[in-house]
C-alpha cells in the first residue's frame, strides 16, 4: 500500500556485504559517524546529556504512538461532552489525558462526517502531533505524499484503499510548526454498545491522519 | 492495499534515532525552539527536493542532519573543524577496533 507513496524505501542496511570477514567494527554509514561527532562535540560543551537522548529514543519507540490517540477518539466517540470540548479545545482535552510534550502544543481536532472527509498533510516539512502519533510514517514525509494530497486529495485517498461518496467533501489540512491536526474518524457502523477499549482497537494511525478509515468491527 | 503485517519500525536506522533525540533534546533545553527549527528543516527539505523527489526515509533524515550541523555552526555552537575530526576520530575507531568489541573514541578527541 504505502510504496506506492514512498517511491522506494530506504537505502539497504550497510550489514548487507557478507562476502568477506570484518576483522574490525562495521563502520557505520557516513551519516552515522556525523551524528556520532555531533554528539561528541555536544556532550564535550555539556549542551547534551547521553542519558537524556536514551530517555527520548525510548519515549518515542515504546511509549508514544498512536495508541494514544485511538484513546482521544475512541472517547469523542463514546461521550459526547468529551466530544464537544475536543473539538473546541483539543490541547487543553488531550493534555487532561496526558498527552502533551514536542509537538502537541496547540492541537486542533477535526471531524469525519457524512459531509465531509478531513486529511492532514505538512506541506514544508513533517510537522505532527507526536504525543498522540508518535513518529510519523515514512510516507508522511515523502514529496510524494506532501505535494500530492494537495493537489489530488482524492487520487491519493483512492491509492490508500479510500473510496469517499462523491457528496462526501474532502478538506485537506496542512500542520504547521505550531497547529497540528488530529482526524477523529466517522465512528463504523456495527461498533454500537462497544467498550470504549474495544472501540480504541477500530482506531487505526491512518484514519486519525485522514488517509484511512476507522475498522469495522 | 494491504495492511501492514507487522509494525513498522519507528526509526529505519539507529542513527536516525540518535539524531532524532539529539534535536529534541536541544530544543527541550531551549538552543532552539521549535518554529524555528522546522524553518530551517523545511528550507533545506524544499533545496533537496528541487532535483528529486524525496522518499521520507533516508533522505529526509540526510536533510535533517544537515540542517542540525547548520544551525549549530551558524550559531557558534559547533566549529566545522571540530565535526570534521572528530568524524575522522570515530571512523579511525571503528577501522581499529576488533569486530565485536565496543568502540571508543581515542581519549584525546573526546
Amino acid at each position: 500500500m504505502d510504496s506506492r507513496l514512498s517511491l522506494g524505501q530506504s537505502a539497504p542496511m550497510p550489514h548487507d556485504h557478507h562476502d568477506h570477514d570484518h576483522p574490525h567494527a562495521l563502520l557505520p554509514p557516513e551519516p552515522a559517524l556525523r551524528v556520532k561527532a555531533l554528539e561528541t562535540l555536544l556532550t564535550r560543551k555539556g549542551l547534551i546529556d547521553p542519558a537524556a537522548l536514551d530517555e527520548i529514543i525510548d519515549t518515542y519507540e515504546n511509549r508514544i504512538g498512536p495508541r494514544n490517540g485511538a484513546q482521544v477518539v475512541a472517547r469523542a466517540w463514546s461521550d459526547p461532552g468529551f466530544r464537544t470540548a475536543l473539538l473546541e479545545d483539543a490541547t487543553a482535552v488531550v493534555a487532561d489525558m496526558g498527552f502533551f510534550g514536542r509537538q502537541g502544543e496547540h492541537m486542533v481536532a477535526v471531524e469525519n462526517t457524512d459531509e465531509v472527509h478531513n486529511i492532514v498533510v505538512c506541506t514544508l516539512c513533517s510537522c505532527y502531533p507526536w504525543p498522540l502519533l508518535g513518529i510519523p510514517p515514512g510516507w508522511y514525509k515523502s514529496d510524494a505524499y506532501r505535494a500530492r494530497v494537495v493537489r489530488e486529495p482524492r487520487k491519493v485517498l483512492a491509492e490508500f484503499g479510500v473510496e469517499l461518496p462523491e457528496q462526501t467533501a474532502v478538506r485537506v489540512w496542512d500542520s504547521t510548526a505550531e497547529v497540528r491536526y488530529l482526524v477523529i474518524p466517522q465512528r463504523p457502523a456495527g461498533s454500537e454498545g462497544l467498550s470504549e477499549e474495544k472501540l480504541t482497537k477500530l482506531v487505526t494511525r491512518d484514519s486519525m491522519i485522514g488517509t484511512g478509515l476507522a475498522k469495522t468491527p | 492495499m494491504t495492511a501492514p503485517s507487522a509494525p513498522e519500525p519507528v526509526f529505519e536506522a539507529p542513527w536516525h534515532a540518535q539524531l532524532f533525540a539529539v534535536t529534541v533534546h536541544l530544543n527541550e533545553t531551549g538552543l532552539f525552539d521549535w518554529p524555528d527549527w522546522a524553518a530551517h528543516f523545511s528550507a533545506t527539505l524544499a533545496r533537496h527536493g528541487l532535483t528529486r523527489d524525496l522518499n521520507g526515509g533516508e533522505d529526509y533524515f540526510n536533510a535533517w542532519l544537515e540542517t542540525l550541523e547548520t544551525l549549530l555552526i551558524d550559531r557558534g555552537h559547533a566549529q566545522p573543524g571540530d565535526l570534521r575530526s572528530l568524524r575522522e576520530g570515530w571512523e579511525a575507531a571503528y577501522l581499529n577496533t576488533p569486530h565485536g568489541d565496543p568502540v571508543h573514541l581515542d581519549p584525546a578527541l573526546t
